[in-house]
Order: C-alpha cells, then sequence, then structure tokens
C-alpha cells in the first residue's frame, strides 16, 4: 500500500514537472508568435509603394517614405561586408587549414568575445577612432562598425563549413602533386562555398538591423546619400526615430520599416538553415 | 577558383612553354608563401580588435578616470555644470534589470531546453528550436518597437494595476503604473535572452552520454527523476555557462531597453519606477555631450566593455568545458 503511494507520487511529480517544461517550451514559442503576428499584422496594413519611393516627411504631414534610409541601408550593409567578409573568411581559412590547435582556439575564443560585445560599445569605438579624427559622422564610420560586428560571425561560420569539407577530398588532392595552398584554394574553398555563402547572408541579417552602433557614426541624413564621408540615413535608425515619436504616421511607418527589415532577416536565416541542414546530410553520406 | 593549370596547356613553342612553366612555378611558390601569412593575418585581426577596443576605450577615458575618481561609481549626481559625473544610477540600472531578466529567463529557457533535448519527439523538437530561435534573429530596434507600441500600454493597463493590487504592500509593486521602467525593460530583457539560454542549455544536455540516462531507468526511475537527478547535474557547469551567456547579452542591450525603461537616473527596487542602464545612457546622451562629459561616457562604455567582456569569458570557458566532454569520450 505504501509502496504504491510512494510510486503514484512519483509519478505525479514526474507529470508535474515535465508538464511546467513544456509549459517552459510553449511560453517561448508564443512570445516569438505574438510578437511577429503583431509586425506581421501592423506591418502590412501600412505598407504601400511611397514607403520605398518617397523620402520622409516630418512629423505632422501624412504620407512619405523610406526611400533615403533603404538606400542608406543597402550601402551600409554593402560597405560593412565588403570591409568584413574578405577579412573573416581568410580568418576562417586560416582556422581550418593552417593554424596550429593552440593558436586556434584562441583565436576562436576571442572571435566568440568579439560576438558579445555590446554593440553600442563598437559604436563609441568607431566613434573615438574614425569619427573624430575626420570631425564628421559618416557612411564610412557607420561600415566600420558594422563589419566589426560583421567580423566574427563570417570568420567562424567559414572555418565550420570548411571543417565539414572531408579530409579524404584534401587528401587525395595533395596524393594527385598538387601543391598545398591549391588544395586549399581548388578543393576545400568550392566544397564549403554554400557554406561560406551562408555565414556571410548570416552576417549580412546580423548587420542589416542594427541600430546602436549607427547611432554616433552615421547620424542619419535626411537629404539622402551625400557620399561616403557624409553622415548617412539607415531604416535601424528611422525605425528607432519614428517608433518612439508620439507622430501616428510616423508610428505607421515603423510598423511598415519594421515589416520589411524582419522579412528580410527571417527570409535570410531561413534559407541559411536550409542550405545547411542539405549540406550536413550531404556530408553524412 | 576554377584556373586551367598552365603545365598540362601544350604549347608549339616549347621555349615559350619552358618560360611559362618557370613562371607558374614562381607564382605557385609565392603564393604558397603568401597565403598562409595572409590568412594568418587576418585571423590575427580578428583577434587583436578586443586588445584594440580596450586600449582605445583606455586612451580616450583616461582624463575622465582621473578626474572622476571613484565618485564616478559612488555618486549619483551628473551634472556637468558643475562637473561631477555620478554614473551609479546607470550601474544601478544595468544590474537590477538583468538579474530580473535572469529571473524570468532562466526558468522558462530551461523548460523549454529540457522540453527539446529530453521530452520533444525529434519533429517538434526541430520546429519548436527553429521559431524559438527566430527572435534571436529580429533586430532590436524592432523588438523596443513591440516593446514601446505593445508591451508598454499592456504593462500599464493590465499586468501592473493587477501586481499592485496583490503584491502591492511589498516595496518592488508599490509605484506609478505607467508602463514604463524596470519591469518592462527586464521582460524585454528576458524574451531576448531566452533563444540564447535555452539554445545553449540545450547544446549541454544533448552533450550528456545516453549511457547515463539508460541506467537511470533501468534502476527504474521516473523521466523528471532521471532529469532532475543525472542529466541537470551532469550539465551543471555548462547551464552556468549557459546562464551567463544570457547574462551578457542582457548587460549589453541597448536599442530595446532604451525605448521602454523611462531614462531617468533613479535608484529604487520601485519596479514601476523609471530607470536606465549604462547602455542607453550612453545611446541616449553620447550625442548632446561634449568635452568631460563625453569622455566620462567613454568611460562609461569601458566599464560596460570590461564587464561584458569578463562575463562572456566565465561562460564561454564554462559551457566550453561541458561540451567537451562529450567530444572527447565520443
Amino acid at each position: 500500500m505504501m509502496f504504491r503511494f510512494k510510486l503514484f507520487l512519483r509519478k505525479l511529480v514526474n507529470l508535474f514537472m515535465l508538464s511546467l517544461c513544456v509549459l517552459g517550451a510553449l511560453i517561448a514559442i508564443s512570445v516569438v508568435c505574438i510578437m511577429l503576428g503583431y509586425i506581421v499584422v501592423n506591418g502590412v496594413a501600412f505598407l504601400n509603394l511611397d514607403l520605398i519611393t518617397n523620402t520622409s516627411v516630418s512629423a505632422g504631414e501624412q504620407g512619405g517614405g523610406m526611400r533615403n534610409e533603404i538606400i542608406g541601408t543597402i550601402i551600409l550593409v554593402m560597405l560593412g561586408s565588403i570591409l568584413a567578409v574578405p577579412i573573416g573568411i581568410l580568418a576562417g581559412v586560416f582556422l581550418s587549414e593552417f593554424g596550429s590547435p593552440r593558436i586556434n582556439s584562441a583565436v576562436r575564443f576571442t572571435a566568440d568575445i568579439l560576438a558579445g560585445v555590446p554593440s553600442i560599445v563598437v559604436g563609441v569605438f568607431v566613434y573615438s577612432i574614425i569619427v573624430r579624427p575626420m570631425h564628421s559622422f559618416s557612411a564610412l564610420a557607420a561600415s566600420a562598425a558594422l563589419a566589426i560586428v560583421m567580423l566574427p560571425v563570417v570568420a567562424r561560420t567559414t572555418e565550420e563549413s570548411m571543417r565539414l569539407v572531408p579530409d579524404s577530398l584534401r587528401e587525395a588532392a595533395l596524393a594527385l602533386g598538387i601543391t598545398r595552398w591549391r588544395a586549399v584554394v581548388s578543393v576545400a574553398i568550392p566544397g564549403a562555398l554554400t557554406g561560406i555563402a551562408a555565414g556571410v547572408m548570416l552576417g549580412v541579417a546580423r548587420i542589416a538591423g542594427e541600430t546602436a552602433p549607427l547611432l554616433y557614426t552615421a547620424l542619419g541624413n535626411n537629404y539622402g546619400f551625400e557620399g561616403l564621408t557624409k553622415p548617412i540615413g539607415a531604416m535601424p535608425m528611422q525605425i528607432y526615430r519614428y517608433a518612439i515619436s508620439p507622430d501616428a504616421n510616423w508610428q505607421n511607418q515603423a510598423w511598415a520599416g519594421a515589416f520589411m527589415l524582419v522579412m528580410m532577416v527571417l527570409f535570410i536565416s531561413l534559407g541559411v538553415r536550409w542550405i545547411s541542414s542539405k549540406r550536413k546530410t550531404e556530408t553524412n553520406n | 577558383m576554377n584556373m586551367s593549370d598552365d603545365d598540362l596547356s601544350t604549347s608549339k613553342d616549347s621555349n615559350k612553354h619552358k618560360v611559362k612553366k618557370i613562371n607558374s612555378h614562381l607564382i605557385s611558390r609565392f603564393i604558397a608563401g603568401l597565403l598562409p601569412n595572409f590568412t594568418r593575418f587576418c585571423a590575427f585581426v580578428v583577434a587583436i580588435l578586443l586588445l584594440f577596443i580596450l586600449i582605445v576605450l583606455f586612451i580616450e577615458a583616461w582624463d575622465a578616470i582621473r578626474i572622476n575618481g571613484w565618485s564616478f561609481i559612488t555618486s549619483s549626481t551628473w551634472d556637468p555644470v558643475k562637473g561631477i559625473y555620478g554614473a551609479l544610477p546607470a550601474i544601478f540600472g544595468t544590474l537590477l534589470t538583468s538579474f530580473l531578466a535572469l529571473l524570468i529567463a532562466v526558468p522558462a529557457s530551461f523548460g523549454a531546453a529540457i522540453f527539446l533535448s529530453e521530452i520533444a519527439p525529434s519533429k517538434v523538437k526541430n520546429i519548436a528550436s527553429f521559431i524559438i530561435e527566430m527572435i534571436a534573429a529580429i533586430p532590436s530596434v524592432i523588438i523596443g518597437l513591440w516593446g514601446i507600441r505593445v508591451l508598454v500600454p499592456f504593462m500599464a493597463d493590465f499586468i501592473q494595476p493587477w501586481l499592485s493590487k496583490i503584491l502591492g504592500f511589498l516595496p518592488f509593486f508599490s509605484g506609478q503604473p505607467t508602463g514604463y521602467g524596470f519591469l518592462t525593460s527586464s521582460v524585454i530583457l528576458a524574451i531576448m535572452i531566452i533563444p540564447i539560454i535555452t539554445s545553449m542549455s540545450r547544446e549541454v544536455l544533448r552533450s550528456v552520454p545516453n549511457s547515463q540516462r539508460e541506467a537511470m531507468l533501468a534502476l527504474g526511475a521516473t523521466k523528471w527523476e532521471t532529469i532532475s537527478r543525472v542529466v541537470l547535474p551532469y550539465g551543471n557547469s555548462g547551464l552556468v555557462g549557459a546562464i551567463i551567456l544570457g547574462l551578457g547579452r542582457a548587460l549589453g542591450e541597448t536599442m530595446a531597453v532604451a525605448m521602454v525603461i523611462g531614462n531617468s537616473p533613479n535608484i529604487t527596487f520601485d519596479l514601476f519606477s523609471g530607470g536606465m542602464t549604462i547602455a542607453t545612457k550612453i545611446a541616449s546622451e553620447f550625442g548632446e555631450s561634449g568635452g568631460q562629459s563625453r569622455e566620462t561616457l567613454i568611460e562609461l562604455a569601458l566599464v560596460l566593455f570590461v564587464i561584458a567582456l569578463l562575463v562572456n569569458v566565465i561562460a564561454r570557458l564554462l559551457v566550453w568545458r561541458a561540451t567537451k566532454v562529450k567530444t572527447e569520450k565520443g
């Protein structure tokens, strides 16, 4: 009798605790769904062509769009990628092909720590080394800040995807009498190319929505793109400005802009996930 | 990448061919020497960047550090006119919101991680973890937009009046329910760090060998007994690492918090009251500042950087050690 009761009690505790765990997962999932729901519903409601073709209007006016900011974000993301992608990929190649275990773990470690540096600190850093000496906020400074944020992402994903290329392929190439660098350039890198591309896209998704490093490097610019050494507007900064203002038209545009950004970011991360899951099954076979 | 090999190209003029061959050989040797060194340089750039940031911030902040002295972390007055710069409210706000965020996020994340690694069937597992991790991809300014337009009114109209009705006798919930402030910021932070803690601790749980679970189940233990007495203790340090990693993210989060915290220099445990964090203070005041106040803000950035650095180093070491065990044991 006593034993039965104890067993019943244990099963009850089991059921209770497991349902709590399920509840935790449900909370996490439902928060994401609620948030995405708001962004989609509000975003789609205020989405229109003006948003892409028109420039911004002042508070109180109707209409207007984010054309300058969209262009600004595209420019900043491209410049940031140009700075970060080559260095990141080569660093990843080094980690996977040339480094010694000790140096590797040190570099890998610092890359992970770099990814954890608060992005506002990166903004202050770039302000100190670029904006102040040049006496101007600039697109150049902003893209440098974005590049610092992007760098560890690209380096780590490049390394990981090159490690997925089987060693037998490299050895086969070396056995044919090819030099080491040629084996890396013609065998290992092409084998990892989709993974590297996925890493770059992941980095793009990461920096496209970054706001804090831009605040005091890009500053914002109502007149559109005026050159690399001049201030520049960007979508995330405009969303921030619009979101905290009491103006209804601005708030609506913030939702629409947020919708566009989120769709782009989610599209990229979905695509990357799909690519990397496909690659993993390929290499396992 | 698709270079045709010069050595194999057939040329009628053998002399010309020879020259070409020597050339390509030289180029090959040149690249062979260059490539590893060049990639090493790039890896070095990644590694040295941290140190460079530290040094630059230190130099920029040095005057402020010298002039402000200890009052920087003990005083709560920020008065550029009198030249007094106390950052205590920002430091206090950072610690309070991060702590509360962990309080909310850790139980939910551990529940979710246990669900994902121990309970869920593999199909549910993939979809659920994808959805949870999706929030990590949403830019923080957009989470802030949701926070200020949806969460703040919701907190002001429902959660905060309800809390003050039930728990109003506690000093934490006795203030005016405005929607902005410490509590709302902590909720936003919790939402942002749940996917990080969940995915990290799922990795840690996953690296617990199955033989451990099977042994416990063979002894007649229930699933929860297996999890609580074997799986969780086995992943102990890794789970702590996952929490600290979440903490690191919460400490440095800027935009989303800046939009809902109210930006006022309060030191109070009234959670409905507005406050500020180090990151939001920098974000909102750096632009208008100049001279010593700007240098002090850079000093603040340095403090945030060093805290984030320490927290991340500890977390990475813990997680790294916990997940390394598996690869060694196969």
